[in-house]
């Protein structure tokens, strides 16, 4: 169907862009402006790339495209890539949000700009890699990979406790991880292969299940992250430059998410299906109690952040209901999360370039002097509300219904989730915007500029039309979500026949 | 020749010959023209080097033994020993400015590292516990003197004395297992013992673990490890770059072959020391470590704990475990080099620096060092997709199909906390305030740190191969 490799390129163009990065020497104000240029000329080239892919992609196919194998090291582990309806989305996403990132930190980010576009560049390889590595052992290669630049992004241009967070970032998410490589070796031996496609088709003991699940629940949960262990995601997030923040909830965050649907539910549905009791209780003590925490919130990075706890939670509840409406939930929660929350991100780094601070109680007012801002954030704010008519308000009500058909205790708690977000997410907004503008520091403020008004406007563009019309991306993603849950409730229908029979 | 004929061929020791009789001309050569012929001799030593590491390159494929099978040249022996030359030659070039200052113009420093290399192939060689022996304190006795070799430095001359008082209680140990082996079996070929050794007697158990007391003494394992950061601090920088390298290939090397040819028929017994041993070098490796200020010392503790993650390879008793030993060596010698030209880089108005807190915002005055040094880091944290993850996840993949699982999670939690002191280095040097401008490098360090980083950071992409011979290497041994 192609001819060339076009998942590769989409992959490695970011890095070729970083390589072009670097030959640039100079440490002037030229060399910082080539560098920023040749950034966002190489993320939106990737992106245009992607764009070809979504194009010749074929939604009514669920299995994998644009497949490119290669030998890599012997013994059955192969340079394997391809997406299907569950990835693309994905690394749409990743390559859709790169640009803004970009931009976002033309003026934000002064010192070391070369190392800076080097490292988000670099990143965005490893994601886009992440989500269409069809190897487990090239998956976990971007997966980790991932670590590294983003340890750097907050450690060097973060804020002043950088160092706590950018430790506690790496050394927690690294600790999920080697589980998770343990179980991946257990796969190998059990296998043969790494190949993820044969894999899915591999039969694992139930044992074998029962432990790999855990393992890899390990490393995603932390990754997503979920109740109890997200306490590295608001530190990161509060600390990391704007971008970096963008990033993290944006795709970083989606790695989860996209891990529990490319492994846990196909490879080991029995343990899935022992385990779901298991998630939907973290989720639903995640939606409930992150919201409460991030009620109590003094920093506006730290609410989002709690907030975004929150919503994984309805994305780990969606894919573990295994009803098509939860999955297919859970996925248009991902990317709706994606969107909103690195708008939200980008709404808090445009406030905080001006006045440098991210108290709440420092604000009020603003809709006197930044109208345009308050639109905007008002915006973004009713999506996370999950207001009808917003992309927020699709993926909830999916996932609420999906998991309403398997756990009606799980949908009922999780449903406190969307009126607690209203109540957070609207008490920040009436903080920040409304009120009178009485603190001198304010009076100075300016509105939106032309650049920042390019960042958020095809957000919100986004957000509504997901909002009214979720159809392509439902679309894009049926067909293969459709397969997977088949395939899951299959496999435990069989396992409960047969316990029936005995 | 009749001699030829009984299984005496001097074919698969060509390259051993070639390197003893160099070094002996290369000896006389300093004896007789003086101190001033040290750069020549240095030079010589390392074309030297690379002669017998072609000569090994170009020897037959497939297994040959001579000396009535006390000499065995197999894909195994040629694979390390190849190793162990690339390390002698890298670490003699990196010490070409070591021996230019004036009060160091010692010529017998590279002859005695050229005689230690040659103990290290006979070592990888060795068929049988007296070679064994033979190689072993060839390639000590030379690293004894080589520790010493900063004649006025009190420090190096400690070093050189507790190396020595340690390694001679520990070859000590050494004979005595190897002479308990030899009393239960009645052979000292590894073949012999292999064959004799099928049941477990304590009289021969009890040799095995003397045995194996004396190699953990060579590979720096744990609980025989305290010699180690002392020499590591003591010595000078080139010569611990050589310690880390070269002497652990060849005493991993020996390791393997013993516990693999030698004992395969009683597993159990040497399998549970060697997981108490990985795991007890990990988990000392990873948190001895994170307080320690001196870099040399900190690598020390490093090279302790990745010692542990070999062993974990060889605890599985496998083939695959032999080949994650082999991943694991050839990249743990890369690393090791790579780590140690940054060392060596680091001089601030002609002085070398050796605290962690040197390094501070090295990412501002010397970006490029820097760069490579973090990387370098992350890959001794086995981070992907720099190489060291490959040669954790060779040795961890054997661990796990020898069904060693409680091994193998302890080793990746070990491994977790490693991260945390690598991290603390690259938290030095990219997020601190710059402590001042470093010295131009030189250009040979430049060279060997181009070399070992884009080896580490590339490792990924010529995977493949060293897969294959890694594997080719490891079957021969079985």
């Amino acid at each position: 169907m192609t001819t060339w490799p076009i998942l590769s390129v989409t992959t490695f163009l970011p890095l070729v862009g970083a390589l072009i990065v670097y030959l640039s020497r100079g440490d002037d104000e030229a060399a910082k402006r080539n560098s920023r240029w040749i950034a966002l000329w190489t993320t939106l080239i990737t992106f245009a790339v992607s764009v070809i892919l979504v194009m010749r992609f074929d939604p009514a196919n669920p299995d994998f495209q644009f497949v490119e194998k290669a030998n890599w090291l012997a013994t059955g582990i192969t340079y394997h890539m391809g997406v299907d309806g569950i990835s693309l989305p994905l690394v749409i996403l990743t390559t859709a949000v790169m640009p803004f990132c970009i931009i976002a930190s033309w003026k934000a980010i002064t010192s070391r700009v070369r190392e800076y576009m080097m490292a988000f560049l670099i990143l965005e390889t490893l994601m886009v890699g992440t989500f269409s590595a069809l190897d487990l052992v090239l998956f976990y290669l971007f997966f980790e990979g991932g670590l590294i630049p983003m340890f750097l992004i907050i450690g060097v241009w973060g804020g002043p406790r950088r160092v706590y967070a950018s430790f506690k970032f790496f050394l927690y998410t690294l600790l999920g991880s080697v589980l998770m490589l343990l179980a991946i070796m257990a796969l190998y031996w059990n296998g043969g292969t790494t190949d993820i496609p044969t894999l899915m088709h591999t039969a694992v003991p139930r044992s074998l299940q029962t432990w790999a699940w855990l393992a890899f629940f390990a490393s995603f949960a932390v990754k997503m992250p979920m109740w109890p262990v997200h306490t590295w995601l608001p530190d990161a997030h509060v600390e990391a430059p704007t971008a970096g923040s963008v990033v993290l909830a944006a795709i970083l965050l989606k790695m989860g998410g996209y891990g529990f649907l490319r492994f846990s539910l196909p490879m080991f549905p029995l343990a899935s299906h022992d385990f779901a009791p298991l998630i939907f209780t973290l989720s639903a003590i995640a939606i409930i109690y992150t919201s409460l925490v991030a009620l109590m919130q003094e920093d506006m990075k730290k609410l989002i952040a709690y907030s975004s706890v929150a919503h994984m939670g309805f994305v780990t509840m969606g894919i573990f209901a295994g009803t098509m409406q939860g999955v297919a939930g859970g996925m248009f929660q991902m990317i709706s999360h994606g969107i909103v929350s690195g708008a939200l991100f980008l709404c808090v780094g445009i406030v905080y370039d001006r006045l440098h601070t991210r108290e709440i109680a420092a604000y009020g007012g603003l809709v006197n002097r930044m109208p345009l801002y308050a639109m905007t954030f008002m915006v973004f704010t009713m999506a996370n509300v999950g207001l009808p008519g917003t992309s927020g308000f699709v993926g909830e009500f999916m996932t609420l219904l999906g998991t309403f058909k398997v756990s009606i205790p799980t949908a009922f708690f999780a449903s406190f989730g969307v009126i607690l977000s209203a109540a957070y997410a609207l008490w920040l907004y009436r903080k920040v915007v409304f009120g009178a503008l009485v603190k001198p520091s304010l009076a100075s403020m300016k509105d939106l500029t032309f650049r920042e008004c390019l960042t958020l406007f095809p957000m919100i563009a986004l957000t509504i039309l997901f909002g009214v019309w979720p159809k392509p991306v439902l679309d894009m993603s049926a067909a293969s979500v459709q397969q997977l849950v088949n395939n899951y409730n299959s496999a435990v229908t069989a396992v409960k026949a047969a316990a029936l029979l005995q | 020749m009749s001699f030829s004929t009984a299984g005496y061929q001097l074919a698969p020791v060509l390259p051993e010959l070639v390197l003893a009789v160099g070094a002996m001309a290369l000896l006389m050569l300093g004896a007789y023209r003086g101190q001033e012929t040290t750069r020549t001799v240095t030079s010589l030593a390392v074309v030297l080097l690379i002669v017998v590491g072609a000569l090994v390159y170009m020897q037959p494929v497939g297994k040959q033994v001579t000396f009535g099978g006390s000499f065995i040249v197999d894909d195994f022996a040629r694979f390390m020993k190849i190793l162990a030359l690339i390390g002698s030659a890298v670490t003699l070039i990196l010490s070409t400015e070591f021996l230019s200052d004036p009060s160091r113009r010692i010529f017998e420093y590279s002859i005695l590292v050229l005689l230690s290399t040659l103990g290290m192939m006979v070592l990888i060689s060795a068929g049988d516990l007296i070679s064994l022996y033979l190689g072993l304190e060839l390639m000590s006795l030379a690293l004894y003197v080589v520790a010493a070799s900063n004649r006025d430095n009190a420090k190096s001359t400690e070093a050189g004395l507790k190396y020595f008082v340690l390694g001679a209680l520990s070859s000590g140990m050494l004979l005595y297992g190897a002479s308990l082996v030899y009393g239960f079996t009645g052979t000292v070929s590894f073949t012999g013992i292999a064959a004799a050794a099928t049941v477990s007697n304590v009289g021969l158990v009890f040799g095995l673990v003397f045995l194996l007391v004396g190699l953990c003494f060579k590979v720096s394992a744990v609980p025989f490890h305290m010699w180690t950061p002392d020499v590591y601090e003591g010595a000078p920088t080139p010569v611990t770059a050589f310690f880390a390298s070269a002497p652990k290939v060849a005493a991993l090397a020996v390791f393997t072959r013993v516990t693999l040819t030698a004992f395969p028929g009683i597993v159990s017994q040497w399998q549970q020391i060697l997981v108490f041993v990985s795991i007890a070098s990990m988990a000392l490796g990873s948190f001895a470590a994170i307080g320690q200020s001196n870099i040399k010392r900190l690598m020390a503790y490093s090279s302790i704990g990745h010692m542990g993650f070999a062993l974990v390879g060889l605890a599985s008793g496998t083939v695959e475990g032999a080949q994650g030993v082999l991943m694991y060596i050839v990249i743990y010698v890369a690393m090791t080099l790579g780590s140690f030209s940054i060392i060596l880089a680091m001089k601030r108005n002609g002085q070398a620096v050796e605290q962690i807190s040197d390094f501070a915002g090295l990412s501002r005055t010397n970006p490029l060092l820097a760069f490579m040094f973090a990387m370098l880091l992350f890959s001794l944290a086995g981070i992907p997709p720099l190489a060291g993850f490959f040669a954790k996840w060779y040795v961890f993949v054997a661990a796990i199909k020898a069904n060693l699982f409680t091994l193998a999670v302890i080793g990746v939690l070990t491994s977790v906390v490693g991260a945390y002191y690598y991290l603390a280095i690259v938290k030095t040097m990219y997020f601190d305030e710059p402590a001042g401008q470093v010295d131009p490098v030189r250009i040979e360090v430049r060279t060997v740190l181009a070399v070992a980083g884009l080896f580490n950071i590339l490792f990924a992409l010529f995977a493949g191969p060293v897969v294959s011979v890694a594997s080719a290497a490891a079957k021969s041994l079985f």
